[in-house]
């Protein structure tokens, strides 16, 4: 039902009569409001706090606990109000509910307990008004943490039945899970802090000879290095090739970035294992050895501040890039007024723009080596000019940066960009749902609407025969009291259909006939009992025969009759047996039953129970085909059964 | 420096921001709007008291202003159909409930709109229902008019029905209707043409008396 706006379905139905002259079929009549009572106060007492609203605010939303029969669960009789054993003060929130169309979570209250008395009262959170709703979903999302931390505790025991590989990876992931692992992830960082201060110490002089010059101690103890590094890349090469063993997806694993540093890490001893006879390269194998000192990236898996680091910058993006463009910019202006400036004084270092750079990046990075200064006056002016300026363009994406650092850091790397957008889609997709849900509730009641009329109208008899298939059922689906709000809204857009004689049909059903129509299918069968057998044969597991040999009474005497039963009188007869098909239908998983149930026409005391049954493809009238029931029922061999 | 020129930047927007808002508070005042006494809309009215009082309450809760816009309008409206999209129905509706024209719906209008269509006298209904076709008050409904009203009333059935809806069937709708209703063919329909021709019909006598029992 149309949340909050209940109380202006009146001038929606009064409305309607705008429709009324440009109708071409009868209306359905609207359904009777079986005591025209006055609008009541209804008493709430919960734990002592007595709550009174009119009845109507609570019809509002019949799908919960107090819109529905099932308050009357907590009526006091001696008392005459209804009792509810709960915190009053979350009451309030539940009740404005019901007032204002808008729920709202006091912010003071537990996320936990507000949770249990919407779940008792039948509301989902996701109505909360998008005033309250981040609050609320902050909280909770604060607590499910909470509660995930304290479960982590306890995770730390050994699950059963891992593989061994499963077991290697988590010792890997989690190096606290077993002393194991523990052992491991100590060694390997040991060994890159050696690998690490051999590389550096390699380059110390260590002269000791007094007649030549300094010599760095790697040319001195050669092999004792060659030894160290050897030891150093055998241990990360047994380390690597043992994530990838252990990777759960190694595809994934290889393009990781840690893996990528294990690699470029280890990856310069192999080429210098075999390039070291090659004189030629020589030259670039040395540079190969920079790649050495990749080796100290490893240790961001032994640190994850290293970690956060590194997704700060990632995530700043946006920022450095404007800081570089903007320094950019900046450096070549300066500079190539500086070299205009400098142009003319004698044994100026500005020998050209790109020389200017250096005094540029220097001078605006406060850094001032001195190495190139300005002589002339402009130059000297236009030197202050940059250096000033530097300051301010170098502070202004840094605050930026940091921030972004520090918010990461404190949000702990849980991605929470990601999660919350995939809430907000699981929100508004059960807001659209629950939003839909009144119309497939009308759709629904369309099915149930034959059923209750037919079994109103009709003898006791017939109500017997029903009794073996399950009619209890049907006796339920009559006594289930759809509210009078529900009845009226929906008996409003039945008037919609019967002003444009079309109807409304679910979406898989509208889309099931829209193919068809794409493929253009025409059967050629007749209207027959045998396609009226097939066919529920096929859709429905739920066999209509039971239903067949219970007699309807075949009314002539109705003058609503419509031209076509005339026409296919003969086929009629048999098929007055109807085709009570709306409870099975509600189970038929098979749109194909549910949609061609009746369009219930309801006139003064007379029904005429229009069914349109139809062979299996249904279709959809080929060409532009007056929309009214006879032409169409005529080309697409449905039948029409009127009865009683 | 720079920062001295945001910060004189800065000021002249505050000045502009203070000036806005006691302008907005005085809009707001403005457009509150409390209805006539309850004997007087009694009278002018053929309600009761009681049928008042639940249709004033209804009305306050949506629109605590005291008078309901366009858009609150349209909005309330599509509620009630949320397969398909009601808004162009709703502002002809808004249009004939809004008699005086000044762009809103107070409780008065609204209430003098509801005593016709629900009360009133079926010449009266008619009345008010040729007053919703007729788009620009001339007292002649155009096939233009009558197709405008008419796609909006298809619009409100959305996509999803059963046949499918087609471009062209609200234009047939309008022609069948022009060839009940314009009696001499002059390509439009007058108020008493209407009157007469949906007096003629049963279907359109029957429909009228439908709504009585609401509220």
């Amino acid at each position: 039902m149309a949340a909050g706006v209940a109380a202006w379905l009146p001038f929606a139905r009064a409305a309607a009569i705008g429709w009324m002259p440009v109708a071409t079929l009868p209306m359905p009549v609207a359904p009777a409001e079986k005591s025209k009572r006055q609008d009541e106060l209804i008493i709430l007492n919960v734990s002592g706090r007595r709550f009174q609203t009119w009845k109507n605010t609570l019809d509002r939303y019949p799908d919960t606990l107090l819109g529905s029969s099932e308050k009357e669960f907590f009526y006091n009789e001696e008392t005459k109000e209804y009792f509810f054993d709960r915190d009053p003060d979350l009451f309030r929130s539940v009740l404005n509910f019901y007032r204002t169309g808008k729920l709202h979570y006091p912010r003071y209250e537990c996320i936990s307990s507000y949770d249990e008395e919407l779940a008792f009262f039948g509301i989902i959170p996701e109505i909360i008004g998008d005033c309250c709703y981040e609050e609320y979903k902050d909280r909770k999302r604060e607590n499910a943490e909470r509660l995930m931390d304290d479960q982590e505790d306890n995770k730390d025991a050994k699950l059963p039945n891992m593989t061994f590989r499963e077991t290697m990876w988590r010792a890997f992931e989690n190096p606290h899970t077993s002393t194991m692992a523990l052992v491991f992830y100590y060694v390997t960082g040991f060994f890159i802090a050696i690998s690490v201060i051999t590389n550096v110490v390699e380059t110390v002089p260590c002269g000791s000879s007094p007649n030549q010059k300094d010599v760095p101690c790697g040319e001195r103890y050669t092999v004792a290095f060659f030894c160290m590094d050897t030891a150093c890349v055998m241990i990360f090469t047994v380390e690597y090739l043992m994530r990838l063993f252990a990777a759960p997806s190694r595809y994934r694993f290889m393009r990781s970035v840690m893996s990528i540093i294990d690699v470029v890490a280890i990856l310069p001893y192999y080429i210098g294992l075999v390039m070291t006879d090659n004189e030629d390269v020589s030259g670039a194998f040395v540079t190969l050895r920079v790649f050495r000192v990749f080796r100290i990236f490893k240790f961001s898996r032994h640190s994850q501040g290293l970690r956060i680091l590194g997704y700060t910058l990632k995530s700043c993006a946006s920022e450095l890039g404007f800081l570089l463009f903007s320094l950019t910019m900046a450096i070549i202006i300066f500079a190539t007024v500086m070299f205009y400036a400098e142009k003319g004084s004698t044994s100026s270092k500005f020998t050209s723009i790109p020389a200017s750079f250096w005094y540029t990046i220097v001078t605006m990075t406060t850094l001032g080596y001195g190495d190139m200064v300005p002589k002339t006056i402009a130059g000297k002016i236009f030197g202050s000019i940059c250096s000033l300026s530097g300051v301010l363009v170098i502070a202004l994406p840094v605050p930026v940066i940091v921030s972004n650092f520090s918010r990461i850091y404190h949000q702990n790397q849980r991605a929470d960009k990601r999660r919350a957008q995939k809430m907000q889609k699981a929100r508004l997709a059960r807001i659209r749902l629950s939003k839909k849900g009144s119309c497939t509730a009308y759709l629904h009641s369309k099915r149930n609407g034959l059923l209750n009329e037919v079994l109103e109208l009709t003898n006791l008899q017939y109500k017997l025969n029903l009794s073996d298939q399950g009619s209890t059922e049907d006796e339920q689906h009559l006594n289930k009291s759809t509210s009078l709000l529900a009845n009226q809204h929906h008996h409003l857009l039945h008037c919609l259909e019967k002003t444009t004689n079309h109807e409304f049909v679910d979406e898989q059903y509208y889309q099931q006939s829209y193919l068809e129509t794409a493929l253009q299918n025409y059967p050629s069968r007749s209207p027959s009992l045998s396609s009226h057998e097939g066919m529920t044969g096929t859709c429905c597991t739920r066999p209509s025969k039971k239903h067949r040999h219970t007699p309807l009474p075949n009314s002539s005497t109705t003058t609503h009759m419509k031209p076509l039963a005339h026409s296919h009188q003969g086929g009629l007869q048999e098929l007055s047996t109807i085709h009570i098909q709306p409870l099975s239908s509600s189970r038929c998983s098979l749109n194909l039953c549910v949609d061609e149930a009746m369009a219930l026409n309801c006139q003064s005391g007379q029904i005429t129970t229009a069914i349109i049954t139809m062979p299996t493809p249904p279709l959809t009238t080929p060409e532009a085909d007056a929309p009214l029931p006879a032409g169409h029922a005529h080309q697409q061999n449905v039948v029409k059964v009127s009865a009683l | 420096m720079g920062a001295l020129m945001v910060i004189f930047s800065l000021q002249p927007k505050q000045r502009r921001k203070m000036t806005d808002s006691v302008e907005d508070e005085l809009e707001l005042s403005a457009v509150r709007h409390r209805p006539e006494g309850l004997e007087q809309l009694e009278a002018q009215t053929r309600f009761s008291r009681k049928e008042l009082q639940i249709l004033y309450r209804g009305f306050k809760n949506e629109c605590p202003s005291g008078v309901v816009n366009e858009e609150t309008f349209k909005e309330i409206y599509s509620q009630f159909f949320p397969q398909g999209d009601a808004s162009t129905y709703a502002h002809f509706l808004f249009n004939a409930f809004d008699t005086d024209h000044n762009g809103s719906v107070s409780f008065e209008d609204f209430v003098m709109g509801l005593s016709i269509l629900l009360r009133g006298t079926v010449q009266e209904k008619l009345n008010w229902a040729f007053n919703l076709y007729d788009i620009n008050k001339d007292g002649y409904i155009t096939k233009e008019e009558m197709l405008d009203i008419m796609k909006a009333i298809y619009d409100m059935m959305g996509k999803c029905t059963y046949p499918m809806l087609k471009e062209e069937t609200p234009r047939q709708h309008v022609e069948v209707f022009f060839q009940k209703m314009d009696k001499n063919k002059d390509g439009v329909v007058t108020i008493d043409e209407f009157i007469d021709c949906c007096q003629n019909d049963e279907n359109i006598m029957r429909s009228m008396h439908l709504f009585e029992s609401v509220l």
